[in-house]
């Protein structure tokens, strides 16, 4: 069964006043349980509502979502449980440390659920351990780690809350191309490890097209695509059309394809791409090799 | 989503708009005056006249008056209704311990035009005068002040960035606070100590990131050569023009209209 | 005469007894670069490789420890020339939100020039060209919050413009921004240095945002790894990868393929490159 659907969710500002602007505009995805979904648009285009309806920080103006068959919005008194099972870490979550010491700020979560100071305890080890943290930076205040540290501290926070769910919102904007990677790998082995459920809103296409099973396009507040990173990245023109990137690399083999390159379309990865135009020169052997 | 406008200026081309921001403060404070120096019905009729024609000439919608009067209702009507039992003389109505006279019913009509009128050209200055050219008229209306020592273009400059950063934190503490609540904080049951203290998570990092702010923004000021108010020029120059002169020729003429109706009338 | 000579640079936020001891952390550890007028510079690197406080050095923000930096032959260690410095050399800074002063945009470009004490008319003059160099003409009477990070990072460059610099230093302008702000911004500075001749260094970790630069500089440990045109530089794809360091995803896959075996003299560094050099190979 799914572990997350919503039925045409929608969400619409300032309803009935002039103001009035639909920020999402009926969205119906099922998304099962380990999968990790990438979430791509321009700024604007309602990804940010979306993810924050889905762990009912914004309510619906229409529409709903369920969480294990469950509709979230049906007890209103039951949504602060439900965002301990999906949670959602927010662009720069570094901005939100505020507890004297790591360890503390980590255990703001479990401590909301109501839990014993054992498990809270463990909590926090394991979470910390998920995002890369030395232990020894755990008795540290969170303001003194550097800016990839306290982004993943930041991460921490959430993950100990051990969702089911766990939506990321850009989680490697600002950071440098090291802070990137070692954030990027260590979301990949917390999703290996936990087999959790894992929602990733990047405008970086090269970082999507590593992690995800599947990609959802929002344009103009509504759903556009919701398929597999080959197939959506394929669409070139399309995806151009509404303002997004396609990764170099997959764009490069779609252009070699035009060109009337026997190559396969959506190629994700350097080491892919590497891989099929090795094949290809192999075969025809104009290659000292 | 939040849409913040500071001082509720409602740009437009109305003449009040063009404006010195300094007649229009001087406008105001004489006005004002004015308003508590009518003391018959004919000084206050034409004081609230010329309210109306302040209301023409902002080319602003009658809305966003009422909707400044709006947030002002209940004091209205509660002075109203103390001023209307508190009179003296003969009754003309009586129920239980009130009385109603003709002399309270005379003050519950003035004090109610005094505070609209108040209320109403206040908001005239706010929605035909722009933050900036507020802070920058007062600078200029305080600059005598700098004999006594005080720091009229520091103040000024203050102002200037309060405004710009209002709007910025505004936006940020509801991020901060959809951040929290995404991590279970619960901000919205508890008696007062508990809610005081699900504040806590929110003003750290609020704090903290002002501060980072302040030193981001001082050093770009100085990347700009900001020294303090010494040998600084401004883009806007106010200029006394013919409008101005007949805003204050027109401010004599009812101060004179109102003082003479006080008088004879 | 050079833009920005820098000579042996040392700097350390640390106390001078600290450095007497020499028990103290070189934030720039001996650099020696000069930037030639009219020229796009990138500096590269990782946080902490100290491409960020040599920015703050070339104008004035922050003092040498060891070392020298002329601009424009002026010493920055010359307390008088501090404010010439500062005018010909504008600094421009990562976060949009933390350098806009005023609450209207126009106002806020108009604030350097203000404390220059340039006349009223020229600093209209100088507004309105500033603004409509970076394509926010039409928003000039704006709250800077109802803007996009790429509209307030332009308005920010506006802002230094307006000084009428010969040189714009930016410190990672694009990390906060969406691609859309990023390309709009890139475009934009580019277009300064193109058809208004003035100098630019660009900070920045993004390599693809170097790639299009006239020289390259890569920092790391407060010292300089390697500098070049943007193909040198990134044809040392080992170097690069061995501090973890990015190349371009073109650049790469021609470069494994190289080692592979695969004849490629000159490795690419965008995608049309890219795609023409294995058209050859593969056709």
């Amino acid at each position: 069964m799914s572990i997350l659907r919503t039925e045409k969710l929608s969400l619409t500002y300032g309803k009935g006043t002039p103001f009035e602007k639909k920020a999402v505009n009926d969205v119906n995805i099922e998304i099962n349980e380990g999968e990790v979904i990438g979430i791509i648009g321009h700024t604007g285009s309602g990804k940010s509502s979306l993810v924050q309806m889905l762990n009912g920080l914004f309510k619906p103006t229409e529409g709903t979502v369920y969480f294990d068959g469950q509709d979230i919005f049906a007890n209103p008194k039951e949504l602060r449980k439900i965002r301990f099972n999906i949670g959602l870490v927010f662009q720069y979550p570094e901005n939100q440390l505020f507890e004297e010491t790591v360890a503390k700020d980590i255990a703001f979560g479990p401590k909301n659920m109501g839990l014993s100071d054992a498990e809270i305890n463990e909590k926090v080890k394991r979470a910390a351990r998920f995002a890369g943290l030395r232990e020894e930076l755990l008795e540290r205040s969170p303001f003194d780690l550097s800016g990839g540290e306290k982004r993943r501290a930041a991460i921490a926070g959430v993950i100990a809350m051990e969702p089911k769910v766990l939506i990321l919102d850009e989680p490697t904007a600002g950071l440098d191309p090291l802070g990137k990677d070692v954030l990027l790998s260590q979301i990949e082995a917390y999703h290996k490890e936990s087999g959790n459920t894992v929602l990733l809103v990047s405008h970086n296409m090269e970082d999507i097209a590593r992690i995800s099973d599947r990609v959802l396009v929002m344009n103009n507040s509504e759903m556009v695509m919701f398929d597999t990173p080959s197939n959506v990245f394929s669409r070139v023109s399309e995806l151009k059309a509404i303002g997004l990137r396609i990764p170099e690399i997959t764009e490069i083999t779609l252009k070699l394809k035009d060109a009337g390159v026997p190559i396969p379309a959506g190629v994700l990865t350097v080491e892919d791409a590497f891989k099929e135009l090795c094949k290809l020169i192999n075969k025809g052997g104009n290659i000292d090799a | 989503m939040r849409d913040i406008t500071l001082g509720q200026y409602f740009p437009s081309n109305g003449v009040l708009h063009k404006l010195d921001a300094r007649t229009k403060i001087l406008f105001l404070v004489a006005f004002i005056v004015l308003i508590f120096c009518s003391f018959n019905f004919y000084a206050l009729g034409l004081v609230a006249a010329f309210t109306m024609v302040i209301v023409l000439l902002s080319k602003v919608p009658v809305k966003m008056f009422l909707k400044s009067l709006k947030t002002i209702i209940l004091i209205v009507v509660i002075t109203s209704v103390l001023n209307l039992f508190y009179g003296t003389g003969e009754p003309i109505f009586e129920w239980w311990i009130f009385s109603v006279t003709l002399d309270g019913i005379f003050n519950a009509i003035f004090v109610t035009v005094r505070i609209i009128c108040l209320v109403v050209v206040s908001s005239a200055l706010t929605f035909t005068t722009s933050p900036t050219d507020m802070t920058d008229g007062l600078e200029r209306l305080m600059k005598p002040l700098t004999v006594f020592h005080i720091s009229v273009h520091e103040i000024a400059m203050m102002m200037t960035i309060a405004l710009r950063f209002v709007p910025t934190l505004l936006e940020e503490t509801d991020k901060i606070m959809s951040a929290q609540k995404a991590r279970g904080a619960d901000m919205e049951s508890g008696n007062l100590i508990k809610r005081i203290k699900a504040l806590i998570p929110v003003l750290v990092p609020l704090f903290v990131s002002s501060f980072r702010r302040a030193y981001d923004l001082a050093m770009a000021m100085e990347c700009r050569c900001y020294r303090g108010g010494k040998g600084r020029t401004r883009l806007k120059q106010m200029h006394f023009t013919k409008k101005d002169a007949g805003a204050l020729v027109v401010m004599i003429f009812l101060t004179a209209g109102v003082v003479l109706c006080d008088i004879f009338l | 005469m050079n833009q920005i000579d820098v000579k042996d640079l040392v700097f350390t936020y640390e106390s001078l007894e600290e450095i007497q001891q020499n028990i103290c952390d070189y934030v720039i550890n001996g650099v020696s670069l000069t930037v030639k007028k009219g020229e796009f510079l990138s500096v590269i690197g990782h946080n902490g490789s100290g491409k960020s406080t040599l920015s703050k050095h070339f104008n004035a923000i922050l003092l040498p420890t060891g070392g020298k930096v002329y601009v424009e032959g002026m010493d920055t260690l010359d307390e008088d020339k501090c404010y010439d410095i500062r005018r010909k050399v504008g600094l421009v800074l990562q976060n949009p939100d933390n350098q806009l002063v005023a609450s209207i945009v126009e106002e806020d470009v108009a604030f350097g020039p203000e404390n220059l004490g340039v006349e009223p008319k020229e600093i209209r003059k100088r507004v309105d060209e500033a603004l409509k160099a970076v394509g926010m003409y039409e928003y000039r009477t704006f709250a800077p919050h109802k803007l996009s990070g790429g509209q307030k990072q332009r308005v920010a460059i506006a802002g230094i413009l307006a000084m009428k610099p010969d040189c714009i230093v930016l410190d990672e302008p694009t990390a906060m921004l969406d691609p859309k702000g990023r390309e709009e911004v890139l475009n934009a500075i580019h277009t300064l240095n193109k058809e208004h001749g003035i100098t630019i260094v660009l900070i920045t970790h993004n390599m693809d945002e170097a790639v299009t630069s006239d020289r390259v500089i890569v920092m790391d440990g407060g010292k300089i790894l390697t500098e070049g045109t943007p193909k040198d530089v990134f044809s040392q794809v080992e170097l690069l990868k061995k501090h973890r360091l990015d190349v371009p995803q073109s650049t790469e896959l021609c470069y494994k393929l190289r080692a592979y075996g695969v004849d490629i003299k000159e490795l690419p560094l965008n995608i049309d490159e890219c795609v023409s050099t294995l058209k050859e190979v593969l056709l």
